[in-house]
């Protein structure tokens, strides 16, 4: 672990992009830290990383100590409906990442969710499904049980 | 140019024929240039949350460029009206 990071750190300073996608707990995939030099390389990866996981979030921080707000608030959605498994991307940790990901998805602002690698949209959206019951839904179809059809049973 | 809540206002309006546009500057509460948008228009009519989103985006994609924050609310004149009720 501490080899990667010290590469990692290495890599950083020499000016090369990488990102490190932790899962929601914190840990990294060893398997997933690569080097990137060129922005096409980044928008194929950006299509790949979209599809490794049911749930990928891009935001500003990590889910464990969001650095924004509305980041934040996706966060917060996505535990109350039980997911904290999900693959996220600290787009601070990389401004490639943050300037391409934008690029990648036609949307101007972080943070941006996937759902089964088609791009969900950002807080405004995430929260307005949460709100009118979309999400529930949507979650369903991707075989997560939301955490709130547990809570709802139980105050019947 | 900075980008004003009038002028947000204005190009929304004319580009997306809005009924009805409230802009708030939430700069304030953020280092950079930030707005929350609510727009109600007929040209949401039957278009999903995502697709809704996007032409408010393309609408404002020049400005947006300079924008740090950017929060949207979109309705149909329908839906606005039973928001307005309750």
């Amino acid at each position: 672990m501490n080899s990667l990071i010290r590469s990692t750190a290495r890599c950083l300073r020499a000016g090369a992009a990488v990102y490190l996608p932790r899962q929601a707990d914190g840990r990294v995939l060893a398997a997933s830290a690569r080097l990137l030099c060129a922005a096409a390389d980044l928008q194929k990866d950006l299509g790949n990383m979209v599809k490794k996981d049911k749930v990928v979030v891009f935001m500003k921080g990590t889910p464990a100590q969001p650095m924004c707000g509305f980041s934040n608030a996706v966060v917060q959605i996505l535990r109350m409906h039980g997911v904290d498994d999900y693959a996220a991307y600290n787009v601070l940790e990389d401004q490639d990442l943050r300037e391409g990901v934008k690029v990648f998805s036609n949307w101007p602002t972080i943070p941006q969710v996937y759902f089964n690698g088609e791009f969900v949209g950002g807080c405004d959206i995430l929260l307005q499904m949460h709100q009118n019951g979309d999400l529930v839904e949507e979650l369903k179809k991707l075989g997560i049980h939301s955490a709130l059809l547990e809570t709802e049973k139980e105050s019947k | 140019m900075a980008v004003t809540a009038d002028h947000i206002r204005d190009k929304i309006i004319k580009e997306l024929a809005a009924v009805h546009v409230d802009v708030e500057d939430t700069s304030p509460n953020r280092c950079a240039a930030s707005f929350k948008v609510l727009v109600v228009s007929s040209q949401f009519e039957g278009k999903p949350l995502l697709q809704r989103h996007r032409m408010v985006n393309t609408c404002l994609a020049e400005e947006l460029k300079e924008i740090h924050a950017f929060e949207q609310k979109t309705l149909t004149p329908e839906q606005w009206e039973k928001q307005k009720s309750q």
